[in-house]
């Protein structure tokens, strides 16, 4: 169901816990599990509480409680805009529609081709570098303008 | 890495370095970058000679250090509340989890110099007898948690944490932990109970971390930039960093200053520099506009308008008398064009989205404060909204397990209490007195 890759590294997630306390593990081990996957079928989120040996629903209360995760398929880019006051007062509002405009979506949307999915995010403690979006949970872009999204949007084709 | 995702940095020499000391190197968050100021120097010589737990307490006590999360309580109190004799594992925990708007200081503690963290927290370890440690770090700075990974494995190799550190019996392991997306993990028994892998839902206290804290054994918690103040005040003794600040509030202070300045960022300054210097630095409010307003503290912390905070201090008393507070030290600048009103809705959703839903007056509560000024933003504001708006933030306040009922209460009271005028506008006419625009 995971790749031998993604159980090595819930593995070494797992030596940061006491051997009967596999629960801690499940925050990055449906990190993984969705890295891997792209998001979090409830096949996968079963698959890593059979893994971790915590009930099933153990995990779906973790994967639906933090904002991260994704419960429904998403794009091959997420991109998440944070659009909270010190981003709002750095005009994230014209980066948003700038973004919408060039991918015709709107927020929890994802254009046809399945390439990327728009969303919108609280605040991500990057303040200082307002406006600013993630993408896939991962890579940071800070000091946002509308030429530097387009050649974001550009190396992402 | 494309050069859009380089974070720029501006460095004033006004600032008094102790947390990001490191910073003016090629490499500041290597191990070698910390050798060179003499980086875990204090953890070896504690541990060799043994220095008694209580010594080193008394230190940080001298040093007038004081929780830089927000809360403000004394650091070297804290640390006496663990149990001194505990048959049993002990945990140290760091809180990275920022996300309350405005703050971001400890991002740049971990990604410019992740060693210092690590050491004061070996030396926490130490006094507190405590053989585990977690640092939480939140979700969304990735490429700022692989970095401190790396110093994680750097500190390993090189022996400073681990098992019979320096050939004593003292053992340390020292494990990062990433969240998820949730501002609620950054109260401290909820990011226990995160780290646990469950729902960050703060826990109803007394019993209190240091007795029942991680897998609930006694744990000590600390903000990053406190246990990063740590290693500096062991080196020059807890009074030279209470001399850094002003009475009541030791040290340097790491603001984070963002919104409509010319230079937002992190500076790191001594406590008590006056609000219009700490804004000249970052500066100065952005495109020659008018100061409205200031958050200085972070949301949580009461909003101030510009007559208000340009006489004030920028440490603990002097923000209190001026009637805000310190808060995480998240200053958010906003010039004569800010419209309160709209600017409100966004906090208010905020809280609205980030309440965990374990207490009935905040999930129902922020519910009710988002939609009321959100119904103003639209135009369909009444006349009796803001004591409505009153009403329900006073009656939130004070009622829920954790702060961030309090939390959502603060910007509705001290907007309103503040700006009543720019609200009262916008409910009569259905526009913003600022934009002369609606929604």
């Amino acid at each position: 169901m995971l790749s031998q890759e993604s159980l090595a590294k819930i593995d070494r997630e797992l030596t940061k816990y006491p051997a009967d306390h596999r629960q801690a593990a499940v925050m990055s081990a449906l990190r993984i599990a969705q890295d891997e996957k792209g998001w979090l079928s409830k096949d996968t989120v079963a698959f890593v509480a059979e893994y971790l040996g915590i009930p099933p629903i153990a995990a779906l209360e973790v994967a639906s409680f933090y904002n991260m995760y994704e419960l429904e398929p998403v794009g091959q880019y997420k991109i998440t805009v944070c659009t909270n006051i010190s981003c709002m007062l750095r005009d994230s509002d014209v980066i948003v529609d700038h973004l919408q405009e060039r991918l015709g979506i709107g927020f929890n949307e994802t254009t046809p081709d399945g390439k990327f999915t728009l969303k919108e995010g609280e605040c991500m403690g990057c303040c200082g570098g307002a406006p600013l979006f993630h993408i896939n949970n991962k890579r940071m872009c800070e000091f946002l303008t509308k030429e530097k999204v387009d050649a974001i949007l550009e190396e992402l084709k | 890495m494309a050069a859009f995702d380089t974070p720029v940095q501006h460095r004033s020499d006004k600032e008094a370095l102790v947390c990001l000391r490191t910073l003016g190197q090629p490499d500041p968050a290597s191990l070698q970058a910390y050798l060179n100021v003499g980086g875990y120097k204090q953890l070896q010589r504690l541990v060799q000679d043994k220095v008694k737990a209580t010594d080193v307490i008394t230190q940080v006590k001298l040093s007038g250090l004081r929780g830089r999360g927000g809360a403000g309580f004394p650091t070297g109190l804290k640390w006496s509340f663990m149990p001194r004799y505990y048959d049993g594992t002990k945990y140290l925990v760091c809180n990275t989890d920022e996300g309350e708007p405005g703050t971001f200081k400890d991002r740049d503690i971990i990604r410019y110099n992740p060693h210092q963290l690590i050491e004061g927290m070996a030396i926490a370890a130490y006094t507190l007898g405590a053989r585990v440690g977690y640092n939480y770090i939140h979700g969304e700075i990735w490429q700022d948690y692989e970095i401190f990974e790396r110093a994680l494995d750097e500190a390993r190799a090189a022996g400073f944490i681990g098992e019979n550190l320096f050939n004593t019996t003292f053992s340390f392991d020292l494990y990062a932990v990433h969240g998820y997306g949730a501002y609620i993990c950054g109260e401290e028994t909820a990011l226990i109970e995160s780290i646990e892998g469950k729902k960050g839902q703060p826990r109803f206290k007394p019993p209190f971390p240091a007795s029942y804290g991680v897998f609930g054994k006694p744990t000590n918690v600390n903000n990053t930039e406190s246990y990063t103040s740590i290693p500096w005040i062991l080196e020059h003794g807890g009074d030279a960093f209470q001399a850094l600040g002003v009475p009541n509030s030791g040290g340097t202070k790491l603001f984070s200053v963002s919104g409509h300045v010319e230079r937002p960022g992190n500076y790191e300054v001594r406590m008590g520099m006056p609000f219009t210097e700490l804004l000249d630095i970052a500066g100065g409010v952005w495109k020659g506009r008018q100061l409205k307003a200031v958050i200085p503290g972070g949301p949580s912390t009461a909003v101030m308008p510009a007559a208000a905070i340009m006489g004030a201090t920028m440490d603990y008393d002097g923000l209190s008398k001026a009637g805000s507070s310190l808060g995480a030290g998240s200053m958010i600048v906003m010039d004569e064009t800010t419209c309160m009103v709209k600017t409100l809705k966004r906090l208010s959703y905020f809280f609205y989205e980030e309440s965990c839903g374990q207490c009935t007056p905040c999930r129902e509560g922020t519910g009710w404060l988002y939609r009321v000024v959100k119904r103003i933003v639209e135009g369909e504001g009444r006349m009796g909204d803001l004591d409505l708006l009153t009403d329900v933030s006073s009656n939130i306040s004070g009622r829920t397990i954790c702060a961030l009922g309090d939390a959502a209460a603060t910007p509705v009271l001290s907007f309103i209490k503040h700006f009543r005028p720019e609200f009262e506008y916008y409910i009569q006419h259905g526009k913003s007195m600022v934009t002369g625009k609606a929604e």
